[in-house]
């Protein structure tokens, strides 16, 4: 059974004046995962990564009004007729800007908030925060106030809530664009690790191609309110034209690839750095042994 | 480049209302024209740092020198002729009804005549692509687009330094090539450029200086080539250089140069080790 089923998707928000048009946002969407898997949803600002995922747990168009049709199915539940609050346990969003969603007094608290509102166990919760805090790196901030924090802090603060809530679902949106190298690291790390050992299905917008390559099963770039492509990041990477059309990043090794094979004919389709070395070192290394 | 500074701080501490300096005697001296990319980890001092260049903050002890004033007494406004600051996020600083006005408060209040104010803001919202969206509320924008609009309405007031703190975030790939080239050109013209930002191939492609912040203290500050291949210290402030650099060492022992930095030089040199066994 399919954990998101997405059949012909169209969505348009209200107008934004009375009597103009609405704004059409989802133009024919169809995607289907399995439990356990990693989608990385690439593609340019405006072409509907956020309403798509705000769709997964119900804020569109429960919160948002519009017009949809088509089906939408998250964990056998249409988010469109299950209250936001029930899915909420189920389905986890991280958003963009994580000031939207920090408001506690403590770190601490913030993190405790939502395991509180599911009605779990002291003692539990307890762990679940300092669990989750590990897993973003934060242990030590648990008592500062997350007003004190710099932007990166703040977003790793609302990762950790999310995770706290223990989703089957997690729906990240740009999570780690204002972390620092390392931390974006972690987090990739520390989601991709949730996605095999508890089989979480991650949804993840992110333009950072080289993490994209490294821990998606699959990348979907959307493009004018369609999913424009689905496939292995080794797939998207590599088509030109589809690069031509949507403009997206590339992870440096597989910019690498494609020059090298315009100039020396080669055939290599990396995306990962271990992948490119070892490819590199295998022909270089024949080469300079033959006679 | 002129050899003259154009900011310099002396022995720069700052403290927020908590117990750790956020700064602790930062010692800087900026050239004029320069393009600076100023990173590390998150926390580290980043910004805390180029908020005391527009006034934003005081230093707790110490001194900043914009030219050859001291901020001290120089309130934001006055900074602000010379000195253009964009937020890491846009909503500190867009409030304005329509993405026409947001642009054009600043010249306004730099003392221009309407006209003049009209012709600074046709001219920022064509460079940025924001001329469809002129009459539209900036707050309703994608976020994307609310961070072209809070750097065009800093581009509108023509100062001489730009900083930008993480200029790339919530842009798209094509979105942040485009601004590159729009900061390249500032440069071009002699703006000086201030950079705060955690995408390596980034700093490693346009900056030409790179200042490492760790702990509330410069670790190394250089050419951006040179401090790119300062691994000991790179390492300490957990920073990784660009993916391409990366592969270069870990392939160092079949003939790569550890400081390539770019895919053209890496190629380069792949055809030469490859031509050299046949």
């Amino acid at each position: 059974m399919s954990i998101i089923s997405i059949d012909d998707l169209h969505y348009a928000y209200d107008p934004p004046l009375p009597g103009g048009e609405p704004i059409r946002v989802l133009c024919g969407i169809d995607l289907c995962m399995e439990r356990g898997e990693f989608l990385s949803l690439m593609g340019p600002t405006g072409v509907g990564k956020t309403t798509l995922c705000m769709a997964l747990n119900g804020l569109v168009p429960q919160a948002t009004g519009g017009r949809i049709r088509g089906s939408v199915e998250v964990l056998g539940c249409d988010p469109r007729r299950t209250p936001v609050e029930a899915l909420a346990a189920r389905v986890g969003i991280v958003y963009q800007d994580p000031e939207s969603q920090l408001f506690c007094t403590t770190v601490q608290d913030e993190v405790a908030f939502g395991p509180e509102n599911l009605g779990i166990a002291a003692q539990e919760i307890e762990e679940r925060v300092e669990w989750a805090l590990n897993v973003v790196n934060m242990t030590s901030y648990g008592d500062r106030s997350p007003n004190q924090l710099s932007g990166g802090e703040k977003q790793r603060v609302a990762l950790a809530a999310s995770l706290a809530m223990m989703p089957e679902v997690l729906i990240l949106d740009e999570p780690a664009a204002s972390l620092d190298p390392l931390g974006r690291f972690q987090v990739f790390e520390a989601i991709g690790a949730l996605c095999r050992q508890r089989r979480m299905t991650i949804v993840m917008v992110s333009h950072d191609a080289e993490h994209v390559a490294q821990f998606s099963d699959r990348v979907a770039v959307m493009w004018e309110g369609r999913l424009a492509r689905v496939d292995a990041p080794s797939e998207i990477f590599f088509d030109r034209s589809l690069r031509e059309q949507v403009g997206f990043a590339i992870p440096q090794v597989s910019a690498l690839a494609m020059a090298l094979n315009d100039r020396y004919g080669s055939t290599y389709r990396f995306t990962r750095l271990d992948e490119a070395e070892e490819a590199l070192r295998r022909d270089l290394v024949k080469q300079q042994s033959s006679p | 480049m002129s050899d003259s500074p154009c900011l310099r701080t002396r022995d720069l501490w700052y403290e927020y209302d908590t117990a750790i300096p956020a700064l602790n005697g930062v010692d800087l001296s900026i050239p004029d024209n320069a393009y600076l990319a100023i990173v590390g980890q998150n926390g580290s001092g980043k910004t805390t740092l180029v908020k005391h260049f527009n006034g934003l903050l005081k230093p707790t002890r110490g001194e900043v020198w914009i030219y050859d004033r001291s901020t001290e007494s120089a309130t934001v406004g006055e900074l602000a002729h010379q000195v253009g600051y964009v937020f890491q996020n846009p909503d500190h600083q867009i409030f304005c009804a329509t993405t026409r006005e947001e642009i054009g408060f600043g010249p306004r209040n730099l003392g221009l005549t309407p006209e003049a104010v009209r012709a600074r803001v046709d001219d920022a919202l064509e460079t940025f692509a924001l001329t469809p969206y002129a009459d539209t509320p900036p707050a309703v924008l994608g976020y994307g687009l609310r961070r072209k609009v809070s750097i065009a309405a800093v581009y509108a007031m023509r100062p001489k330094i730009f900083i930008l703190d993480e200029p790339s975030i919530g842009l798209d790939w094509r979105s942040a090539q485009e601004l590159m080239v729009l900061v390249d050109n500032l440069h071009a013209q002699g703006h000086t450029i201030i950079l705060v930002s955690h995408d390596m191939r980034l700093v490693a492609e346009y900056t030409r200086q790179m200042l490492v912040m760790h702990e509330g203290e410069v670790l190394t500050y250089g050419p951006t080539e040179a401090v790119l291949c300062r691994t000991e210290q790179l390492e300490q402030a957990q920073i990784a250089p660009p993916q391409i650099n990366r592969l270069a060492r870990r392939l160092s022992d079949l003939g790569f140069d550890g400081r390539t930095l770019s895919v053209e030089a890496f190629c380069a040199a792949f055809g030469e080790l490859w031509e050299e066994k046949t």
